[in-house]
Order: C-alpha cells, then structure tokens, then sequence
C-alpha cells in the first residue's frame, strides 16, 4: 500500500467529510435550539438536488440559477415543516419531535417517490464543474474545489454572524437557555424559523454535492447521509459549530480511510463502524469532542 | 352501564368476531387473506413486544428490526432443509444436517435475539433519550451489514430461500396469544411491572423504593428483543425468503408507527396500532397501482399509501399523542366478567400506582387490586 | 400601574391558580410571599406571558396584556428575573447584558446603560469577558438582575433572588433591589425568605394553594401575630 494511495484516500475522506460537515452544521442548529434530532434533514437534500434535476431539464437557465432555486425549494420546505409540525409539538417530549420527524421524513421519501418514482436516476453536472485536475496522485474536480471553498466561506460567515450580528446572539441566547431567551423578549419563533432557514439552505447545498459525488440521485439518497451528518454533529460536539465541522471532516476520513485501508472482506462495514465509532464517542464522551470545553457549567 | 362495559358485547366484540375470521381464515389456509391475518398476528407480537420498552421503561428503542433480523436468521438456519444450507460453505459440517423441529426453532429465535439484546443493552442502555434511539438505528446498520457480508453463514445479500412455510394462522396465533398473554401478566399482574412502570415515570423516586433500573431496563429490553425474534422468525416462516434489505429502517419505522398510532403505554394499544397498519395500507395500495375514480385513471403514485400513513402519524402525534389507546387497556378478564377493576391493577401511571398503594395501605378497597 | 384581576391558570388539567387578583402602584415594591408549589412562580410567568391565562385579566397601564407575547411585554417594560438565575452560561457576562437589551434598538442608550449597571455591579465589570458560567451563584444572581436592568424596564419580577445564597450574598441582593426600588422601579418580589422580603417591601401579599389569603402593608403584617407564626419562625 503506497503512501500515495493512503494520501488519495485521505483526500477522498476530507471531501467526503466536507458534505457531512455542512449537513451537520444544520442539524446542531436546530438541535442546540429545539433538542430536536431533525430526521428530516437529510431529506432536505433530496427536495433539493430534485429540484435541480428539474430545473437542468430546461436548457438556458443558468446553474447558478439551478442551485439558488433548488436551495431555495430546500428552505421552503424546511420552514414549513417546522411551522406544521415541530412548532405545535414543541415543549413536548424529545421522543415525541423524534417521531414526528421521523414521520416527516418517510413523508418526504415518499412525496418525492410518488412524483419521480422511485427509481435510481442519472444527474450530471455541467462540464466544467466535472473537469478534472491531477495533483500526483490526487484527483480533485472543480466540483471539489468548489466544495471546499464554500465551507470555508460558510463556517466563517456563519461564524461572523453568530458572534456579531443580533440574531445571531440570539440563536445562541436560544442554544444556551431557551426560557431565558424568551423572557429577554427574544422571539423563538424567528430564532427557530432562522435556523430551520440556514439547515434548510446548506442542506440544499449539499444535497447537490452528494448529487455530484455519486452521479446518481433517488428517493432515499439523503436518509443515510443525513443520518451520518447527526453521527458527525454529536462526535464534535452537538450544538457546537465547529465540533460540527470537525465532527464532519473526521467521519468523513475515518470512513474512507477504513474503506480504503482495511482487507477487502471488512470493508463493506464502513456504515457498521461509522455508528459504531458513534455508539462508543457517546459512551466514552457524550458531549462529543468540542462539546465540553465550550465552557462552564449548565 | 356504558355498552362498551357491557360484556355481551365486549365477548362479541374481543371473542366472538376476531375468533370467527380466524377460523373462517384457517380453513383457507395458503390464501391471500389468511396471509394478511397472519401478518396481523405477527406485527401485533412486534408493535407489544416494541411497547414494553418504549412504552413501560422510559427508554425509546427504534432498532426492533434488528431483532426481527436474528431471529428470523436463526430459525432459517435451524430449519431449512440440507440442500439450502449447502450454498453456505461457512456453516460447520456437523450443522449441514443438524434441523430443529419448528418450536424449538421459534425459541432459539427468541433466545438468539435476547442474547444480542444482553450483549448491546449493558453499553447502549446507559446512553439518554434520544442518544438511545440513535444508537439502535445504529444497531439495524451493524446487522444489516453482517447479514450482507457474512456470506457463508447468512448467504450474503442473495439470503436465504426456502424457509419451510410453517407460519400459518394456528402456529401464528397460538405464539401470539401465549407471548402477549406473558407479557400482558408480567406488565400488568406483578411488582416487575409495577416497578418498571414507577421507573419510567420517576426513576430517582423508584431507585429509592429499591427498583433497580438497570437489571430492570436490561431485562425488558432482553425480554422485548426475544419476542421480536420470535415475531422475525414467523415472519421468514410466513415470507420463505429472507434478506437484510427486510429488516432495514423502513421496517422497524412501521413497528415504531404501530406501536405510536396504537398507543405505547398500552399493550393493547400495540395490538390496535398493529391492525391499522396491516390492514390500512391494504385498504390504500388501490392508489399505488392507478385507482379509477368516476371513471378518471389517476396516475399510479407509487409511495401513496406510506405517504398518508405518515400524514396520519403526523396528525396523530399532534392531537393525540397518546396514541388511539393513551394509557387504557383493553382487559383480557373483564370480558368475561362485570366485576370492575381497581386498584393496583388498573393503575397506569407512577401517581396511580402510588394513591393506590397508599389506598392498599389503608385498608380501602381490599380484595379487588389484584388479578383473579 | 399593574392590575390582575380574577386570574386562574391550568398546567394541563391541574388548576394551579384559582383567581387571584393583585395589584401594584407605580414605584412600590410589594412582596409575594407563600410555601413552595403556592403559585407565586406561576404568577410571575403568567404576567410575563410566558404561561397563558386560563382565565382573568392581566392590565398594565390601562392596557390589556393578558394575550400579549413575552416579546411584546418586555418591549412595554416588564421584565422577569427567572427562578435559579438561568444565565447564559456559555455566553461572556458582556454578551449577558447585551442580550438584556435586545428589545433596545438605540445602541447609545445600550451603552449608556451598560455603564449604569456595571456602576451598580462593579464585580461584573471586572469579569466582563469571562464566561457566565464561572461565576458564583451570588454574582450570578447580581447577573441575572443586570441584565434584566439592561431593557430600561419599569417594571421588575423578581422570582427568589436570594435562592441559594450565603446570607451575607442574600443581604447584598437585598440592598441592591432596594436601591433599584428606590431609584424609581416598580418591584413584584417573589421569596419563599419572608421576613427579608417583607422588611424592604411596602406592600406584602401572602399566597397559599393558588389563592391569596392575605394582603397589607409589610409593616402591619409583620406583627401579626398568626403570619408571625407560619411565615417569620415564631416569636
């Protein structure tokens, strides 16, 4: 095993990572405010890259457009989920909003079979997103690139607007003490409704990226993912933004390197070990990497 | 008297008319609609054996397929015939003609899926709420990918072919009634159950009346998974064919919607929960393949029928999320007699438990609190 | 200024409050006092809207605000200092009290303001980058009430400050609210520390089981001899 195939399979992970990281960062949004583990989320992804596969079916609209529209479809459907179901359901127990997303995400599965069946289809994305560059041993696409840039810009955007900006105090006042929050006068629901916005939005996002990954999108594609997302979220840290990330770009590794290093008839355990790796990171830290040392006592 | 106290009609309702399908069903054995009874039967030993844990112990499972997987898997291995197993090169020499008769089969079932339980429950149980529940999604991904990859015992993900069908509504039937009359006793007619249902409403208050929470959640979940091994193996028996993508997430979501549109705190709420989520799907499937409404073809719309089950589900959870039951019990003896039932044995919550208790104490009400 | 009249309110089926009706005067100080489980909590949250009533009325300068959100009532003046501190404690002591002003749209009078309680609390001035969390409960409660100074309210609802305090921190809060008081804010204080309370209040109303049972001026019922009894250990 080559020291350059290690290091193509260490690339592959941080690009895979780079998708779970932006997934994750919506689902510890919502989290950190509602205790809500939003099952639907992954979904959010598939509303989206369908959107798009619509969209690129009319030639001349520019894909720029494309992207913007299909987050957009993503955003709307993610507010109105919220509106319909998690606000009446809010303050009830943390099974209950478990259920209840889990019931919108079979929802959603089946919204999309019903209008495009259930088939596996083909998605290509335009060309000189696709080109190819060849650094020795790596391979990385304009896709890729283009991917990492964007996280790059989303995390310190983000960062900037939690940390300066008066709604971006207040979805943290919420994350940290949501009954505080609301005696400060600090509306929830647009605190929420901003949060289920932004998940909503990058999951769009990345919905398109997973689409690019692997050339093909269906029904279901976003449930796993998703579902890894979460597994990333609480292993940095859940609530945290940067456990998120980091939470993302270590699953996101840790998965191809193990499919790439291990013998071949363990491999195909990659999806075992990556909730393994979740089941023993909450036992052994349950607050996750970044989780604890965000500081104090609660 | 209400004329649903009434037990004319309670015997008519719970005996007579579920009694006479059964028997019209048996006699047409190897039908489609016997076939669907028997699915009834099974999922209704799921959705109850799924409420002793979410429901009675304050932990929310969402890994029964996981269960259902083991069990089903165990009883394939131990009945079918010697051809079958010969495409398994992993199976030990001795194993190749080794074949249980079907009972004893069933119980391995029941016990391969405790053991799994026992082996996970002593670290997954001590993870909170919703941290559990991921973890036994996570449970469903890990013997998923054993049943896919383990190929020389579990045949890969082409799985095993010819489980002898001997699921059929007597030995469905007979398990079900012996399995959620166990557990119905065990819940309802014991200091188990009692202290199990103490502990899922105040686990600090029943830890110092001596309850000891993790034996008691341990044996619970042990206890659930063995009858969802059980419901898994009847289940292959009923199918002759089985593969992991059948105990994937869709399918423990159904049993948690049983279990949730039924009521969870209530036995016999998984009993409901298990008839509308056989026969409601049945009722829809007419969308799925193209429905003509006055003479309009609408369009097959593939996924329609889980579509509204989740709508419903949804609904449900908003304005009654209890569940169609909540917390009442459909109860086995008082069909058959006028007396009423008070006391310990109709208590449902932790505060029931205690007023009854301090009832007990006080001398009121003796001889009705306990069953019989 | 705060008139409640007739006020009951239900946690799911439980009736908690079963009409009570209370009163208060621009700058007075009036205590609420009562056992633990009375209702007096409830009280507070149902004034600020974050409990609904069930039935009665809530009047705030002439203005009905019993079906007014928290953020609508904050904005109108009233603010809650919740039971426990419930600080935010991942958040630096500055943030604290930025977050106090969020309904302050004039970030010169945000300023002005932060000045104004950091004179009050010269201790939050010194750890203004150190996270809530670290502080001691007493400070924390000194927080807790900053920050809701930050809002500019002319009303307080001040739910237990002294829980869980050292008596020599419960004498600070104690002065510290009395001199908010005498700076012109309307108090509602609710304590389960009865004599403490009633000692700087004018005004003391007593709660029991969801209703009020007494009511009068602090000085008047501290002598009397049965409230002596139940609330003010004995003697």
């Amino acid at each position: 095993m080559s020291f350059d195939y290690i290091l193509s399979q260490f690339v592959n992970g941080i690009k895979l990572g780079s998708i779970y990281a932006v997934v994750a960062i919506g689902y510890s949004m919502v989290y950190g405010i509602l205790k809500l583990i939003n099952f639907a989320h992954g979904d959010l992804m598939t509303v989206g890259v369908y959107t798009m596969l619509v969209l690129m079916g009319f030639s001349g609209i520019p894909i720029w457009l494309v992207i913007l529209v299909g987050c957009g479809m993503s955003i709307i459907f993610g507010m109105t989920m919220e509106k319909l179901v998690y606000r009446p359901l809010r303050g009830s127990g943390e099974e209950t909003t478990l259920i209840a997303s889990l019931a919108v995400s079979v929802f959603l599965q089946n919204l999309i079979s019903m209008i495009f069946s259930p088939q596996k289809r083909a998605f290509h994305l335009p060309d000189f997103l696709t080109q190819t560059y060849r650094l020795g041993s790596i391979t990385l696409s304009v896709m890729n690139i283009l991917t990492f840039i964007s996280i790059v810009i989303i995390l310190i955007a983000l960062t900037l607007m939690l940390k300066k900006t008066k709604i971006g105090m207040a979805m943290r006042a919420c994350s940290d003490n949501l009954a505080a929050s609301q005696l400060m006068g600090i509306k929830i629901n647009t605190v929420v409704a901003a949060a289920f916005v932004i998940g909503s939005g990058l999951a769009g996002l990345t919905g398109l990226m997973l689409a690019g990954e692997y050339k093909t999108i269906e029904p279901l594609m976003g449930f796993v993912p998703g579902l890894k997302a979460f597994c990333a979220a609480v292993l940095g840290g859940i609530g945290s933004l940067n456990g998120a990330v980091l939470g993302g770009f270590i699953i996101g590794i840790a998965e191809m390197l193990f499919a790439g290093l291990m013998p071949t008839d363990i491999t195909p355990y990659r999806d075992a070990f990556i909730f393994l790796l979740l089941i023993v990171v909450l036992l052994v830290k349950p607050n996750g990497i970044l989780g604890s040392s965000e500081g104090g006592r609660s | 008297m209400r004329y649903r106290d009434n037990p004319a009609v309670r015997f008519v309702c719970f005996v007579l008319i579920p009694l006479l399908i059964l028997i019209i069903c048996a006699m047409n054995r190897g039908h489609y609609y016997s076939d669907l009874i028997c699915l009834f039967g099974i999922n209704a030993i799921l959705a109850v054996s799924l409420n002793l844990v979410n429901g009675f112990s304050g932990m929310f499972s969402m890994g029964h397929a996981a269960f259902m997987a083991v069990g089903a898997y165990t009883s394939a291995l131990l009945t079918i015939s010697e051809s079958q197993k010969g495409r398994m090169a992993g199976l030990p020499a001795w194993f190749q003609t080794f074949t249980l008769p079907f009972p004893l089969a069933l119980l391995c079932a029941g016990a391969a899926a405790a053991l799994l339980a026992l082996l996970i429950g002593f670290p997954v149980l001590r993870l909170k709420n919703h941290y559990l529940s991921v973890a036994t999604l996570g449970l469903i991904v890990i013997v998923r990918a054993f049943l896919d990859n383990e190929d020389q015992f579990t045949n890969g993900a082409r799985g095993i072919t010819g489980l002898p069908s001997y699921s059929n509504i007597v030995t469905v039937f007979v398990t079900a009634l012996l399995l959620l009359y166990i557990m119905y006793r065990l819940i309802r007619c014991s200091s188990y159950g009692r202290g199990l249902i103490a502990m899922r409403d105040d686990d600090v208050a029943a830890q110092t009346l001596g309850v000891r929470l993790v034996t008691k959640k341990i044996s619970i979940f042990c206890l659930s998974a063995f009858a969802a091994g059980i419901g898994g193996a009847l289940w292959g028996h009923l199918q002759s064919v089985i593969s992991g993508q059948f105990f994937y997430f869709t399918d423990s979501f159904e049993i948690v919607e049983m279990s949730i549109i039924g009521g969870m705190f209530s036995l016999s709420g998984g009993i409901v929960g298990a008839l509308v989520m056989t026969f409601l799907p049945e009722i829809l499937a007419p969308l799925e393949t193209g429905l003509v409404i006055g003479g309009v073809q609408l369009p097959e719309l593939y996924g329609a029928s889980n579509l509204i089950l989740a709508v419903l589900l949804i609904l449900l959870i908003i304005f009654r999320r209890q569940g169609i039951l909540g917390y009442s019990e459909i109860i086995m003896e008082s069909i058959f007699s006028k007396r009423t039932y008070t006391g310990l044995f109709q208590a449902r919550t932790y505060r029931d438990l205690a007023a009854a208790t301090r009832a007990k104490l006080a001398g009121i009400g003796k001889g009705k609190q306990t069953c019989k | 200024m705060l008139q409640i009249k007739e006020l009951c309110v239900k946690y799911d089926n439980i009736q908690v409050l079963h009409g009570i009706s209370l009163e208060l005067q621009e700058g007075e100080l009036v205590a609420l006092i009562g056992a633990n489980g009375a209702g007096k909590t409830t009280t507070l949250s149902t004034i600020s809207g974050v409990k609904r009533a069930f039935s009665g009325q809530i009047v705030y300068d002439g203005k009905d605000i019993t079906k007014a959100g928290t953020d609508e009532i904050v904005k109108m003046g009233i603010v809650q200092v919740p039971e426990g501190r419930q600080i935010f404690s991942k958040m630096t002591i500055e943030e604290n009290l930025i977050l106090g002003a969020y309904t302050e749209k004039d970030s010169q009078r945000q300023k002005q303001n932060m000045q104004r309680v950091m004179e009050l609390f010269p201790i939050l001035r010194e750890r203004r980058r150190q996270t809530a969390g670290t502080l001691s409960g007493g400070e924390q409660q000194m927080l807790a009430i900053a920050r809701a100074l930050m809002g500019n309210p002319r009303m307080l609802l001040l739910d237990e400050p002294s829980m869980g305090l050292s008596p020599l921190m419960t004498e600070q809060v104690f002065d510290a609210v009395k001199s908010l008081n005498d700076q012109g804010t309307t108090i509602l204080l609710v304590e389960q520390n009865a004599y403490d309370a009633m000692e700087i209040s004018h005004r003391t109303y007593i709660m029991e089981n969801g209703v009020i049972t007494r009511e009068g001026k602090s000085s008047e019922l501290m002598r009397d001899p049965a409230i002596k009894q139940a609330y003010l250990g004995g003697d």
